[in-house]
């Protein structure tokens, strides 16, 4: 257990050294910044629309830092070290995937406040996008995670990343953007749904995809 | 029980070439044995095999014991300090910091513990893996080319320490293409069984 915490500090770690915690934040704050000037000053379009946009905005947050979640551990040969030790290559996964639901998961929560306040969203609205996307955080950091591990023999393997990524996240898109949408009761519970089985499938999937890269 | 790791009838095949098959061979306690060989003879894929980072094609590979692997990565986190950079295996490993003190002492690496990994020599970071090595205990050492880029005194070092784990009752798996001054060594030519 120990050793799992160091784990799971040294991925934070890595997450946040150096500046790479502002990364996705300000990315997400940059399309939430761009989006208002490329659909003109509309109020009321901005707020109908801009939950939709905060979503797309944080799916790709989520990408962004694929390149360093499993790429400089394998090269490093840290990968092969913990093997060494008996890890089981799901359990390193799931670290991996909590460390990135934390590493960019709170800092984009808490971006999410001045991003919502650019696309004009009310109160309620922010409510529901933070409340959407923190269910599906372990979702996107399970995909992300999975798709890392996938790409890390690949060169520029984080662009087949995000072309990986997306079929299995547009479930996570539509019921999230669609808890938005006053019609949209039911989608708070399968958003639920679909993110509790993405992340219950990302420790192993990811689990065989780092296995398959020592081969 | 004495035995550490034993390979029987192992076979290994990487890509679409058969490096090696039907290769048997046992680590007792104390024992150090050295596989020779040109390059691509199979050496390090051997090491990785009885690292279990590889699946033999054919045959079986029994380990007994905790494995301990130098290969050509450091597996040390650049931007840190070098002690802080072992601090994290020390974790992993469960072994306390006067063990990893003791190591560093051992490889003459005490100095250096404020200096990131990223600055240190390629030497230098052979000497931090090995430190690794010491410090954690495993009684099986699998060591792939551990001397590349060691300086004479160095080497000194890595043979004294290779000693003291035999003489402690740890066995070692040497890939190299010198013997590196260590007595009592058993061979292997790799080169032979192509």
């Amino acid at each position: 257990m120990t050793a799992l915490i160091a784990l799971f500090w040294r991925d934070l770690r890595r997450a946040w050294g150096s500046g790479a915690l502002w990364l996705p934040v300000l990315f997400f704050l940059l399309v939430a910044t761009a989006f208002p000037f490329a659909v003109g000053p509309d109020a009321p379009l901005l707020a109908r629309t801009g939950g939709g946009m905060l979503w797309v905005a944080a799916l790709l947050a989520a990408l962004l830092p694929i390149d360093r979640l499993v790429r400089p551990d394998r090269d490093a040969g840290v990968l092969d070290q913990l093997a060494v030790r008996g890890f089981a290559d799901e359990v390193i996964a799931a670290v991996k995937i909590a460390a990135h639901a934390i590493g960019f998961g709170l800092p984009l929560l808490i971006a999410l406040l001045p991003a919502a306040a650019l696309l004009g969203q009310d109160g309620t609205r922010i409510t529901l996008v933070a409340t959407g996307l923190a269910i599906a955080i372990p979702a996107l950091a399970s995909l992300a995670v999975l798709s890392a591990a996938l790409t890390a023999g690949l060169r520029g393997g984080s662009a087949i990343g995000g072309l990986l990524i997306l079929p299995l996240a547009i479930p996570l898109l539509i019921f999230g953007a669609g808890m938005l949408d006053p019609s949209g009761r039911g989608a708070v519970k399968l958003l639920a749904a679909t993110s509790l089985l993405l992340s219950m499938i990302g420790p192993f999937a990811a689990g065989a995809a780092l296995r398959g890269l020592r081969e | 029980m004495t035995q550490l790791l034993r390979l029987t009838g192992v076979a290994c095949i990487r890509g679409d070439r058969l490096l090696f098959e039907d290769l048997s061979l046992m680590l007792n306690r104390g024992d150090a044995l050295w596989l020779r060989g040109p390059n691509g003879a199979g050496k390090s894929s051997l090491i990785r095999l009885a690292a279990g980072l590889l699946r033999p094609a054919a045959g079986m590979i029994e380990r007994r014991e905790r494995r301990a692997l130098i290969d050509e990565a450091a597996a040390l986190d650049p931007e840190m300090p070098l002690r802080r950079a072992l601090d994290f295996w020390a974790r992993i490993d469960t072994v306390d910091g006067h063990t990893v003190d003791r190591a560093m002492e051992e490889m003459a690496l005490a100095s250096l513990a404020e200096v990131p990994v990223a600055m240190l020599s390629t030497g230098q970071r052979k000497r931090a893996a090995m430190v690794r090595v010491i410090a954690s205990g495993a009684p099986i050492w699998l060591l792939d080319e551990p001397a590349n880029g060691m300086d004479d005194a160095a080497q000194a070092r890595l043979a004294a320490a290779i000693a003291k784990h035999r003489a402690n009752g740890g066995a070692l798996l040497l890939a190299s293409h010198f013997a590196l001054g260590i007595t009592d060594l058993a061979e292997l030519d790799m080169g032979a069984l192509a």
